[in-house]
């Protein structure tokens, strides 16, 4: 079957058939726009959970970390809840749409991403803290340079968030409603397939979503691998 | 060890450090004003990286009163405002010697004339032709100068100097030793902590000896080398081991 599927899959990109590039552009753009989200928000809180000191840090730091783990059905079901005609944003009309799934992708990563930041920025304070005192920098100033000593790392925080994204099929599955043509991604396709009993072409899509998370971390990593050249680590 | 007539620049009163499991300072009094450059001297694990952290601001003091120009550290964790400290093992960012100088604050200064400015120190410190090249690839004097210039920066009133040239080869040294110099004729006051007597010898005006953190004693450069006053100073000049400097080990 694995052969099937193999062949499938790349008869699958050869054919550049319309509807399976349709969901794995729509793929794409659900999860780097969410994660993209994701990131201008969790960076700069994780980093400043990082640098700030108060009471109850320790208690932020154990819910971060355990919504680093916050089921997708769960935020899906959250966001349907917030999205749907009688909740309280259901006058804006998103659900089902992929700007629902994009909601629900950003909310699912953005622990994610705030929790790793915190764990890598952390480190780089105990390293400058004292300098960046020294300096008399402010709080935000601080974020901002630790925030770009890290850069290198936080690349690899960013592949993490984009990975949880566009692997999850629960929140997307929920507030999208894998309409075909509408909100039918990569994930939402392969549980539609595998539930139809096409599991060559579902595992040939799998095949594919496996390759452009590769690709997406390869590039990842050669950008950070040039930089890091550049700069000497 | 007060000197009460002179111009305070800095003004220890009854500063006491201690954590746990031992006092680090120990009642340290402290008036200075006029000497370019003071050392301070003793044996590792004397206490003088906390007084010069202590000074700085970066520790509190668990009991007395640290004033640097007549003012007590405003509150917050920021380091008193005039003052620069190059660490022993300074930290540098991941990014070229130029970025490292920019991320310094200049208040009221346009990015373009920080530029220039962080030109001008790294031109001045010997490291121009490297203002491109990433800060972690420079060499051990590289790196120091380059946390030099990054501490000048500030135009610092105060500059603290913590054994700014350990582990440096003689060159390296001398190229670090001529920057002090520089930032001295520049109207900026130096309290630094060395081991190495030559140095000192070289580049100090007034020497404070500290001993179990306790000053001992405080006397022009030339004077101390050739009759320290203590005899935990005599012994640190003669190359004694410290664990057999006195009988109290407990703190050391």
């Amino acid at each position: 079957m694995f052969t099937d599927a193999l062949s499938q899959a790349v008869w699958l990109l050869r054919s550049f058939e319309g509807d399976t590039f349709a969901i794995i552009l729509l793929s794409l753009r659900v999860s780097l726009t969410a994660v993209a989200i994701a990131t201008l928000i969790g960076l700069p809180l994780g980093a400043l959970t990082a640098v700030t000191r108060f009471p109850g840090r320790a208690g932020v730091v154990v819910a971060l970390n355990t919504t680093m783990g916050l089921p997708a059905v769960i935020v899906g079901v959250g966001v349907y809840l917030v999205l749907s005609r009688s909740g309280p944003l259901g006058v804006l009309g998103l659900l089902f749409t992929p700007t629902a799934m994009i909601v629900a992708q950003a909310t699912l990563t953005t622990p994610l991403i705030a929790a790793l930041t915190r764990q890598v920025v952390e480190d780089a304070w105990r390293l400058h803290g004292e300098t960046l005192r020294s300096l008399r920098l402010s709080l935000p100033a601080r974020v901002r340079v630790l925030l770009w000593d890290c850069r290198f790392s936080l690349v690899a925080v960013f592949l993490a968030g984009l990975g949880r994204a566009m692997s999850e099929v629960g929140s997307v599955m929920i507030v999208g409603g894998n309409i075909d043509r509408v909100t039918r991604v990569m994930t939402t396709a392969i549980a539609l397939e595998t539930s139809k009993g096409d599991l060559a072409l579902a595992l040939a899509l799998g095949i594919v979503l496996l390759g452009l998370v590769l690709v997406l971390n390869m590039l990842a990593s050669a950008i950070r691998a040039a930089t890091m050249r550049r700069y000497g680590h | 060890m007060a000197t009460e007539d002179r111009a305070s620049l800095l003004s220890l009163r009854a500063v006491t450090f201690r954590t746990d499991e031992r006092v680090i300072l120990d009642a340290v009094d402290f008036e200075w004003g006029d000497a370019g450059i003071c050392a301070l001297m003793g044996a590792n694990g004397s206490g003088k990286t906390v007084l010069l952290r202590t000074i700085h601001g970066l520790l509190a003091p668990s009991s007395g009163d640290v004033r640097f120009e007549g003012r007590r550290r405003a509150g917050g964790d920021l380091a008193f405002e005039g003052q620069a400290l190059m660490f022993q093992y300074p930290s540098l960012f991941r990014g070229t010697a130029l970025e490292n100088l920019l991320l310094v604050p200049c208040a009221g200064t346009s990015r373009r004339a920080r530029r220039t400015r962080a030109l001008a120190m790294l031109e001045r410190v010997g490291l121009r032709a490297l203002a491109h090249a990433p800060a972690p690839r420079l060499s051990g004097g590289e790196r120091q100068r380059l946390a030099l210039a990054r501490a000048w920066m500030i135009a610092p009133r105060l500059l603290l100097l913590d054994e700014p040239t350990a582990s440096l080869d003689p060159s390296a040294t001398e190229q670090v030793e001529q920057i002090v110099r520089d930032i001295r004729a520049s109207g900026c006051r130096v309290l630094m902590t060395s081991h190495n007597l030559g140095q000192v010898a070289r580049l100090a005006d007034e020497v404070v000896f500290i001993d179990h953190g306790r000053l001992l004693e405080r006397q022009p450069t030339t004077a101390f080398f050739a009759h320290p006053r203590s005899r935990e100073a005599r012994q640190f000049l003669q190359g004694v081991l410290p664990w057999q400097l006195s009988d109290r080990s407990g703190n050391d």
